[in-house]
Order: C-alpha cells, then sequence, then structure tokens
C-alpha cells in the first residue's frame, strides 16, 4: 500500500515535472507587431460578403467577428466547430430543421456599441437573402435555409426547408462577418470602402496597393485576447519578394503556403531562426476533358487519358517542386469521407502498376481510333502548381502516344473559355475554405444541376447518386454514397479527373508562435492567439 | 557641305553606294569589314555562332528539351548536363541550344517582317506626302505610344500562345519604328533628281517606291534591322517573364528566365544565369555588328 | 512659326482619339468578364444573379457606344472614372502609385544624364581607344541585357553578400514611405530600381553622346576653331558639346516616355507599388476603366514628349521656323 501510493506520488511528481517546464515554455507574451506577407495584389474591396479572395480574408479578418468558426487550437479536424460569438453549438430541433443560437453578451463593435443577437441576424440575413442591388457572393450556399431571425436580443435562430448534413459547416465560412446593423440598415456598400468590426484588432490604416495595419482591440470579449500589439500586412504578389522578405526579416510570415524549394531556401539561409508548419490542403486539381468536343466525347479516350498519369510517382517528384503532394479522389485526403488507398487502386487512374494501366490506355485509343491524338491544354498562367501540373502532364500523355501543348493564359480568358466550352482539356482546381466533402464535391456534378462545371456532360445517373448522398444523414450511408459517386466520376464515366492535392508549407520565424495550421488558407486567420517571443526575436 | 536630317537618319550621298556586283565583290565587302571593323566582326562571329546554334539545335544538344526526368531535378552543372539541369530534370545546355532556335525565329521574323513593312510604309508615306503622310504619321504616334503589354495580352489571349503569336505581338511595334526612321530619310531624297526624272518618265507610283527610293534608304534600314532582332529577343523575354510569351514546355531563353529562374536563384543559380547569359551575348552579337556595320556604311564617318 | 505650334499642338487631338479607340477595343476583343473572375478566384460557387448585378454596379450592361462616350467624354474632363475592380476612383488609384514610380524615373534620369554625357564625350574624343571601346561594351551591355535579370541578379547579389559580410542578409524595404518622411528609408528602396532602370537608360544615351560628338568634331567650324588655335578642353565645351547635346536631349525626351514602359517589368521584380505594376495587375483582371485610363495617361506623356521634342527642333532650326 504504501509503495503503491509511492510510486503514484512519483509518478505524478514526474507528470508535473515535464508538464510544468513546457508550460512555462509556452506561456504566451503579450506585446509586439506581427508583419506577414499577404500574397496577392490588393483586394476589390473590403466586404467580406461580396468577396471570393483569400486576399481579403487576410487582410480583413482579424477585424471580425464571425457566429461559428473552425477550431483554431485544432484547425486540422474538418469536423469540429466552435464558437465565436455564440456560446455553444447548437443541436437542431424539430426535426433537424432549427438551429437555434445563443449569443455571448457584452461584445461591442470597434466604435462602443454593443453587438446583440439583431446585428448577428442582419448580417446573415444580408448573407442569404441579399437585397435587391446588394451582391452576396455565397448566398448559393444557403439554399436549403428558410429564416433567420432574432427573437430577442441575445438568441438568433435558423430554420431549414429540410435537413442538411451540409448546413452547420457552413455556417463556419470565414467570410461571414458580423456588421453592425444600424450601418447594413443604412447603407450596405458601406463595407466597400469601410471597416466596422468587433474583432480582436481595430482598423488603422490602409495604404492602398500596399499595407494594411491593425491595432489591439483593448475590449475584446475572448478575454486576455489578443496577444499582438498590432500587425501589419503587406500585399506581394510575387513570390519572390515573399521569401526575400522573410529571409531578410522584414515579415515574419506568409498565410497561403509557399512551394517546397522556397522553403528549402529559407531553411538553408535561416537555419533554427525558421520553423515551418506543413499540411494537406482543401485544395486540388482536376483535369476536365470537353465531352461536348469530340474525340473526348467517347469515354474511350477520356479514360485513356486517365489511364496514363502515373500519379503515385508522379506526387514525390511533383512534391519537390511544386505545392503538391497527395493522392486523393474527390474528396479532400484528410476527411473521413474519402477513399482508403485500397479503394483508390480500384479506380481508373490509380491502379498501382502504371505500365497495366498504360497498356490499358494505348488499347482503349487504338479501339476508339485515336492512337496519334493531338490536342491543346488549357492552363491558367499561375506557376504553383497549375503550370508544374500541365508540364508534368504532358509527360506523362506523351508517354502513350499523346501529343499535347499547352495553352496558358490569365486568369479572365481563362474563366471565360471553360464557361463558353472553347477548349479540348482544362487544368482546373477546386478550392474550398471550409472542408465540407458533400458541398466540395458539388463541382463534379452535370452542368444542368450545378452550373459551374465546365465538362460538358450530362448524367443523370450521377446527379441521383448525389440527390440521395445529400440528403441522407447517417455517415455511414453517406460515405457508401461517396464512394459511389465517385466511383461513377472517374472509375465509369471519365468524366473528370481530379489529380494531386495540393500541400500547405506554411514558414515562420522562430519567435511566432499560437498560429495552428489548417487544411485552408480561408480560415483561422484573425491572429488572435499569436503572440512574439520577444527573447528570441534578433 | 552637309544636309542636316531630323534625328539621326544617315543617307548615302549617291545612288551608286549600294550597287554591287557578283559573289566575289561580297567576300571581298566582307573582309574588308572585318578588317576595318575588328569588333563588329567579333558580333557578327557571335551571330553566326548563335545562328549555327539554332540550325543545328537537333544534332549538337546532348538530350531532348522537354524531357523531364524526375531523378536529376536542379542538378548543378557536372559532366553528364554541363550547365545543370531545371526544377522538373531537364537539361538546361538542351535548352539553351534550342532556345537558339526560337530566339532566333523570333527575333528574325519580327524584325523582317516589322522591318519590311515599316520599310515600305515609311517610304509610301514620305513619297506621297501630304494628307496620307499626316494621317500615317498618327497612326504611328499611336502604335509607338501603346503600350506592348496589352496588345501582347490581347494577341495572347484571343489567338492564344505559340511562337507565332508572340511574334505577331512583338511586330507590332516595330512597324512604325521602323517607318518613322525610314521615312524621314525617305523625305530627304524625294526631290532628288533622278526621282523627279522618273516620274518626268511616267513610271508609276509602285515602281517609283519599290526601284528607286527603297534602295537609297537601305542603309539606315539594315542597321536597324539589326538593332531590331535584338530588340525582338528582348521583348520577348519582357513578355515571357509576364506570361504573356511563348509558353511551356517550348523552349525559349526569356521563359527560363520567368518563374523557376526566381525562385531557385538562391539554391540554384544556374537556371537564372544561363539564359540572361545567353540572351545578353545575342543581343550584344547584334549589337556590336550593327554599330560596325553603320560606322562602315556611313560616309562621313568612313575617314577616321 | 505659331502657325507650326498651332498645327503641331492640334495633331495631338487625333493622337489620343486613336488611342483610345484602341485600347477600348483591344480590352474588349480579351476573352474574360472581370465579374467572372472576381466572384470566382475563391471557389465560391458563380451565383448568376450575381454577376449580373455585378455587370450592373460596373457599367458592363450599358450599351458599347454609350460606354466609350462615357471613357471619352470622362477624359476631356479629367473625370476617369471609378475602377471596376475595387470601386474606388481612378484618379485615386492612380495617385496612391505615382510618387513611387516618378520617383524611380526621376532618379534613373539623374543616374543615366549623369554618367552618360561626360562617358559619351570621353569615348568620342578618345575614339578607338582602349576607353572607348571598353565604354562601348558597358554601353552596349546595358542595352543587350534584359532589364528585369539585372533587377533579380542585383537583388540576389544584395542579399548575399550583405548576408555573408554582416552574417544578416539586406534587402531593400519593401513598403513605401514619402521621401520627406523618412529620406533614408524612401532611398533605400528606390536606388536599385533606379540604377537597374538607369543603366539601360544611360547606355543608349552614352551612345547618342558619342556619336552625336563624333559627328560634331568632324564639323568644318571646329576644324576652324583648332586652326586658330583654341584650346581643346574650350573647343569641347563651347562650341562642340552644345551642338551635340541637341540629338541627345531629343533621345533623353523619347526615351523618358518609353521608361514608363520599363517600369513596368521593373517594379514586378522589385514589388513596387507603382504604376508599371497597377498596370499590368488592371489588365489582368480586365479592368476596363483603369486600364484606359493609364493607356490614355501613358499615350499623352508620350505624345507630349513628343510634342516638346518637336518644338523644340523647331525653335532652333531656322527653316522650319520660317517655313
Amino acid at each position: 500500500m504504501g509503495t503503491l501510493r509511492l510510486a503514484a506520488g512519483a509518478m505524478f511528481a514526474a507528470v508535473l515535472a515535464l508538464a510544468l517546464p513546457v508550460q512555462a515554455q509556452e506561456k504566451p507574451q503579450y506585446g509586439g507587431t506581427l508583419t506577414y506577407m499577404i500574397p496577392a495584389d490588393a483586394p476589390p474591396s473590403l466586404d467580406l460578403h461580396r468577396e471570393a479572395t483569400y486576399a481579403l480574408v487576410h487582410t480583413v479578418a482579424p477585424f471580425y467577428s464571425v457566429l461559428m468558426r473552425v477550431d483554431p487550437e485544432n484547425p486540422a479536424d474538418t469536423t469540429k466547430f466552435v464558437c465565436d460569438l455564440c456560446v455553444s453549438v447548437p443541436v437542431p430541433t424539430d426535426g433537424g430543421t432549427t438551429y437555434t443560437f445563443k449569443i455571448i453578451t457584452e461584445v461591442k463593435f470597434h466604435d462602443g456599441s454593443p453587438l446583440t443577437a439583431a446585428d448577428v441576424a442582419a448580417s446573415w440575413h444580408e448573407i442569404i437573402f441579399p437585397r435587391p442591388g446588394v451582391l452576396s457572393a455565397r448566398a448559393n450556399w444557403y439554399e436549403a435555409v428558410q429564416s433567420v431571425e432574432a427573437p430577442d436580443a441575445t438568441t438568433v435562430v435558423f430554420k431549414l426547408k429540410y435537413p442538411s448534413s451540409t448546413f452547420l459547416p457552413s455556417l463556419a465560412d470565414p467570410y461571414a462577418a458580423i456588421y453592425p446593423k444600424a450601418i447594413l440598415d443604412k447603407d450596405p456598400h458601406w463595407f466597400e470602402q469601410h471597416v466596422m468590426g468587433s474583432g480582436p484588432f481595430k482598423f488603422v490604416s490602409y495604404d492602398i496597393g500596399q499595407e494594411i495595419k491593425g491595432v489591439k482591440n483593448p475590449d475584446y470579449y475572448h478575454k486576455g485576447l489578443p496577444y499582438l500589439d498590432g500587425f501589419v500586412g503587406i500585399f506581394a504578389e510575387k513570390q519572390a519578394v515573399r521569401v526575400d522578405a522573410i529571409r531578410a526579416g522584414r515579415a515574419a510570415m506568409e498565410f497561403r503556403g509557399l512551394p517546397p524549394a522556397a522553403i528549402n531556401d529559407l531553411k538553408s539561409s535561416l537555419g533554427d531562426k525558421l520553423k515551418v508548419q506543413y499540411s494537406d490542403w482543401n485544395c486540388g486539381n482536376l483535369i476536365t476533358p470537353n465531352s461536348k468536343r469530340k474525340p473526348f466525347d467517347d469515354v474511350r479516350v477520356r479514360k485513356a487519358l486517365l489511364l496514363a498519369v502515373d500519379q503515385w510517382h508522379g506526387a514525390p517528384a511533383l512534391s519537390k517542386i511544386a505545392n503538391v503532394k497527395t493522392v486523393g479522389g474527390i474528396v479532400f485526403p484528410g476527411s473521413p469521407l474519402a477513399a482508403t488507398r485500397a479503394e483508390l487502386e480500384q479506380m481508373a487512374g490509380f491502379w498501382p502498376d502504371i505500365e497495366k494501366s498504360r497498356a490499358e490506355a494505348r488499347r482503349l485509343l487504338k479501339e476508339a481510333g485515336q492512337e496519334n491524338l493531338h490536342f491543346e491544354l488549357l492552363n491558367r498562367n499561375v506557376d504553383q502548381p497549375y503550370k508544374y501540373v500541365g508540364t508534368w502532364l504532358i509527360d506523362q500523355w506523351s508517354k502513350i502516344g499523346v501529343t499535347a501543348t499547352q495553352k496558358v493564359v490569365p486568369t479572365g480568358p481563362w474563366f471565360q473559355l471553360m464557361r463558353t466550352g472553347d477548349f479540348d482539356v482544362v487544368v482546373e482546381a477546386n478550392c474550398n475554405s471550409i472542408v465540407n466533402p458533400v458541398l466540395d464535391t458539388q463541382k463534379y456534378l452535370p452542368h444542368d444541376v450545378f452550373v459551374e462545371n465546365y465538362g460538358g456532360y450530362s448524367d443523370p445517373v450521377e446527379a441521383d447518386i448525389y440527390s440521395k448522398m445529400l440528403h441522407a444523414t447517417d455517415p455511414v450511408v453517406v460515405r457508401q454514397y461517396m464512394r459511389q459517386y465517385e466511383t461513377r466520376i472517374v472509375n465509369d464515366q471519365a468524366h473528370e479527373f481530379p489529380m494531386l492535392w495540393w500541400y500547405r508549407a506554411i514558414p515562420e520565424r522562430s519567435y511566432v508562435h499560437g498560429w495552428k495550421i489548417g487544411p485552408s488558407h480561408y480560415i483561422n486567420q484573425d491572429l488572435s492567439d499569436i503572440w512574439l517571443d520577444k527573447t528570441a526575436t534578433e | 557641305m552637309s544636309i542636316t536630317l531630323p534625328r539621326d537618319a544617315r543617307v548615302p550621298l549617291s545612288a551608286d553606294d549600294t550597287e554591287t556586283a557578283g559573289a566575289g565583290s561580297w567576300l571581298r565587302v566582307t573582309l574588308e569589314f572585318c578588317r576595318r571593323q575588328p569588333f563588329g566582326a567579333f558580333g557578327m562571329l557571335l551571330v553566326l555562332v548563335m545562328a549555327v546554334t539554332g540550325l543545328s539545335a537537333d544534332l549538337i544538344a546532348p538530350y531532348s528539351p522537354t524531357a523531364n526526368d524526375f531523378e536529376a531535378m536542379t542538378e548543378a552543372p557536372s559532366w553528364a548536363h554541363w550547365l545543370g539541369t531545371d526544377q522538373f530534370g531537364r537539361d538546361m545546355l538542351s535548352r539553351i541550344i534550342f532556345g537558339a532556335r526560337t530566339a532566333l525565329t523570333v527575333g528574325l521574323t519580327s524584325s523582317f517582317v516589322g522591318g519590311i513593312a515599316g520599310l515600305v510604309l515609311g517610304v509610301a508615306s514620305a513619297y506621297f506626302g501630304g494628307r496620307i503622310d499626316n494621317l500615317f504619321q498618327r497612326v504611328c504616334d499611336v502604335m509607338m505610344a501603346f503600350p506592348l503589354i496589352i496588345m501582347a495580352l490581347a494577341v495572347v489571349s484571343i489567338f492564344g500562345t505559340g511562337v507565332h503569336n508572340v511574334i505577331v505581338a512583338i511586330t507590332i511595334p516595330l512597324i512604325p519604328r521602323c517607318a518613322r526612321v525610314v521615312r524621314a530619310s525617305a523625305l530627304a531624297i524625294r526631290e532628288v533628281a533622278y526621282v523627279d526624272a522618273a516620274r518626268a518618265c511616267g513610271y508609276g507610283h509602285a515602281r517609283i517606291i519599290l526601284r528607286h527610293m527603297v534602295p537609297n534608304v537601305m542603309a539606315p534600314f539594315l542597321i536597324m534591322l539589326t538593332a531590331f532582332v535584338g530588340q525582338a529577343i528582348l521583348a520577348e523575354a519582357s513578355l515571357s517573364y509576364l506570361g504573356l510569351g511563348v509558353q511551356e514546355p517550348v523552349p525559349a531563353w526569356g521563359l527560363m528566365l520567368q518563374g523557376g529562374a526566381e525562385e531557385y536563384a538562391t539554391t540554384a543559380p544556374w537556371i537564372a544565369v544561363f539564359p540572361g547569359l545567353a540572351i545578353m551575348i545575342t543581343v550584344f552579337g547584334f549589337s556590336i555588328f550593327g554599330d560596325a556595320l553603320r560606322d562602315a556604311l556611313d560616309p562621313k564617318l568612313r575617314n577616321r | 512659326m505659331y502657325r507650326y505650334i498651332a498645327r503641331r499642338v492640334l495633331l495631338v487631338i487625333p493622337t489620343l482619339l486613336g488611342a483610345a479607340v484602341l485600347v477600348f477595343a483591344l480590352m474588349r476583343l480579351i476573352p474574360g468578364d472581370i465579374c467572372v473572375v472576381r466572384l470566382g478566384s475563391g471557389g465560391a460557387t458563380f451565383n448568376p444573379q450575381a454577376i449580373a448585378l455585378c455587370h450592373h454596379e460596373i457599367g458592363l450592361d450599358k450599351p458599347l457606344w454609350l460606354q466609350f462616350w462615357d471613357f471619352v467624354w470622362g477624359f476631356s474632363h479629367f473625370d476617369f472614372g471609378i475602377s471596376m475592380w475595387s470601386g474606388k476612383p481612378v484618379a485615386v488609384e492612380i495617385a496612391a502609385r505615382l510618387p513611387i514610380s516618378l520617383e524611380i524615373a526621376l532618379l534613373a534620369t539623374i543616374v543615366a544624364v549623369s554618367i552618360a554625357i561626360p562617358l559619351g564625350t570621353i569615348s568620342a574624343l578618345k575614339q578607338n581607344t582602349w576607353l572607348d571601346v571598353v565604354v562601348r561594351t558597358v554601353a552596349i551591355g546595358g542595352i543587350a541585357t534584359p532589364s528585369f535579370w539585372i533587377g533579380i541578379i542585383a537583388i540576389l547579389v544584395v542579399l548575399d553578400t550583405t548576408g555573408a559580410l554582416f552574417g544578416r542578409p539586406w534587402m531593400p524595404p519593401i513598403d513605401y514611405v514619402p521621401i520627406w518622411k523618412d529620406p533614408i528609408r524612401n532611398l533605400s528602396m528606390a536606388i536599385l530600381p533606379a540604377i537597374t532602370v538607369g543603366y539601360r537608360y544611360s547606355a543608349v544615351s552614352m551612345r547618342m553622346t558619342r556619336s552625336a560628338m563624333l559627328e560634331v568634331m568632324r564639323e568644318d567650324y571646329i576644324r576652324t576653331a583648332r586652326a586658330k588655335g583654341l584650346l581643346e578642353h574650350l573647343i569641347v565645351n563651347r562650341h562642340a558639346l552644345k551642338n551635340a547635346l541637341l540629338p541627345v536631349v531629343t533621345l533623353l525626351g523619347i526615351e523618358f516616355a518609353f521608361l514608363i514602359g520599363g517600369l513596368v517589368v521593373t517594379e514586378q521584380v522589385f514589388n513596387l507599388n507603382g504604376i508599371g505594376r497597377l498596370f499590368v495587375q488592371a489588365v489582368q483582371n480586365q479592368d476596363y476603366t483603369l486600364t484606359q485610363a493609364l493607356v490614355m495617361l501613358t499615350v499623352t506623356v508620350f505624345v507630349l514628349c513628343n510634342l516638346a521634342v518637336d518644338l523644340l527642333y523647331a525653335w532652333l532650326d531656322p527653316r522650319i521656323r520660317f517655313a
């Protein structure tokens, strides 16, 4: 008995001894200004409801609050969401159609006015049911919503038309900033050129095209935060500039992700003055043949192009020079709904034996009478990873006797040519903020169901599987439908080919602490839990 | 007596200066040129080396310029790869050799097409004078002032990328530049006696322009051509740097400097240094050749 | 003379109009839709109502002739419209970026002139000596090398050298402060781009100075002055240089106009928030109003430079003056 107590005591002491120094090292310090690079030119406007570019999130997210968000302590978890302004994440009632949120009290906007449920409801109302003349970029995410109201000062109620497993994740949208109802009622366009939020930082200045500055909000409702005194975000689209800036100490980090070469460059020159965080990215390239154009209307030709590509060996090689890494299907690899390796290997394009795969590809081409196929690959004028993937693919297709040339155009014409169907095969990307696989895979639905699909194909069977998946609520059933959906798209019909998933590598100077990487460059950008170790700054 | 012409046009004193007779005299002229202008001869040599490299690229390049080799990415210069490899494992030396072909194709085509178009238009404009000349001048003004990047983006977006479209984009600004200089020279000889005589004989406009006036502005024209080749190669480099020029995986020096070069500049500097050097050497060669040509053809500078 | 000036000034108008038509037409020929780019870059699914609303907001649903009329009429009243991308007035967008571009252009000109004229003169006076060959080689090097490549190499060299010497690599500041607020920081940002642009500018001017001087030194009146026994340096400074400078000034003026075009690439390399970079962004975003305004600005500068040079020539050349 005595020895047991002694042992327990010793163990307890040991645990304490191990834990304490770690905690002492990790104790956040207050003060300091974080300078970071924003990898874009200046965003169009400052209104989070109307824009769709990550540049805006990196610019103004620190000034605003949202209702719900991805857990900043664990952004890699794709299923857990936590409250920002709410008290707790509700369980839906009324058969899954009513969500009742309680709002924290004693929240103030930066001008001192109180934030109540009315502001939350008004902001969400503007997002879901925009007034005529008001642009809400993501209104169609919330088609299931019937109404959003604030019955009293601390309650917001969302009523849905039908239960939907995609609703709650979509509420965690980083663009869903809460605006003051008073200003929204008077002039919803005010937010395009001005900032009034309730977030951890207050707006200081915005030098057009150059930098944005913010200062600590002393009345922030999450007590004890933020740690920083302020921040400066500098716009620089060119990667070389961002890398040099971090190297020379002009900036501490960036939040999008750098390719391996840049990371190696920084590591070799900064050594242990640099930390790098890695994560899978909820972005992936997909190859879309134009099924309205011969010979891509022939499933054999499409399948041959898919079979020719050796993703399993290409991924490790490309991951050294481009920001891609993981081979996956249509679902984000880190999600429970994603296919396992064994399931992937059953599908065309993922067979483990590439020689067998390419032999089959050549056979299919011969059968379709397209042995010396020659076509133009439309690509976007962005290096990482579009152009790298494009160059790699052309090389892969040459191995089955197909010659492809690249047509690289800037973003505007790229969209235009896709929308008008004026291409042979195009390199696209499917990028999403919150990991919400059922919503994210809408991209693969035929055009008559989902307007932004450019494959030019029609497939009622596929649409039917999706519809069943959307209305299912049991995760096991959802996963079964997802496998059927994926197999139909990729293996059976080769409508579109999911290519390599992107990989994020975020460099930060070693004196920066507190920020945790997630699978998306849109989330976790309010900087409230970042602190600087001033003893380590040089 | 010297006639001071606008800007820096040069005009031979008579129509005889540009007459030649037979291949033997070509050789004599060339040798004379080399003796008098050693610097220019060096430039000519550089140009010839580049031209031969480009023409015989298939024969002398050790690897294919577009073959990816993922086992040998960003390797430093070695015996296997004399100038190293780029981020796709492609041999830099082969890409530079084939790049010579692209560069000279772009450069020579743009400058010849642009030059000849400018030549004919400039002389015709000077010949006809009056309203036609005025209108042409204004069009030239607009074309010269208009930023190349928009033109290039328009051509690339509408017609797609590819060497021929880049050539179109680069040729367009060259035409008014050539026309301007040629017009200045042509203005001076419009009133010279043999043109009057030709008119009196009843020769048509086209014949007078092409057979009498054009040969007499050949000297400044040829000098300009050599300058244009250099400018065209540099323009292709700039456009490719902005992403509006030739596209992957075509080997072109300007394209090699874009993207990958800056990304790997500290870890693999050979990716950025060698294409830049290639551009520099080629344009250098054309420039000093052009300078020497001007010195040789200009009677006033001939004496020293 | 006055008739010549008046005629020459009036001729500016058709040039500007021609440029306006060209930019208007070309931009609209490029396939693409700014609203789609703006709303589609973040993976948000397009909302057809949102796109239509966006078109209406920025005036893309107006008939083409009306858009053109608004553009030309606005320009003649110095009203450059609203940027389609950001919704801010074009004048505000341009004014925010003009200082750094002007500063680089001016610094480059100073660098160019202070190098080109002395070196070009010396090179001409000592024609075909080793000094001449060195100067000419350096000059041709400046013309033959892509300026952005010089910029890339320059940044690298500075980074590596300072890293090796001081243990900490130094990079020019990446945010602009006006020169009166912090001259050191401002100049340390501007000096590398100014030298990069100025090198090429000075190379072209050096060659022109050299050839102009060579031509002038052969004139009869120089020979006479020498025969009269005048000291060589007086001949050069008092007689030759003045006459040689006319074509040089002409060239400086024309090259300055082309400088604006060169800034486009330089500002990309050094990440300067200037007019050149704004221009690239505007073109890539297909922001019609901003692009049109910037092109008209560039063309106007070019045309004014040419006009100034022509008038200078007219004033100096009696044949034209009394025509």
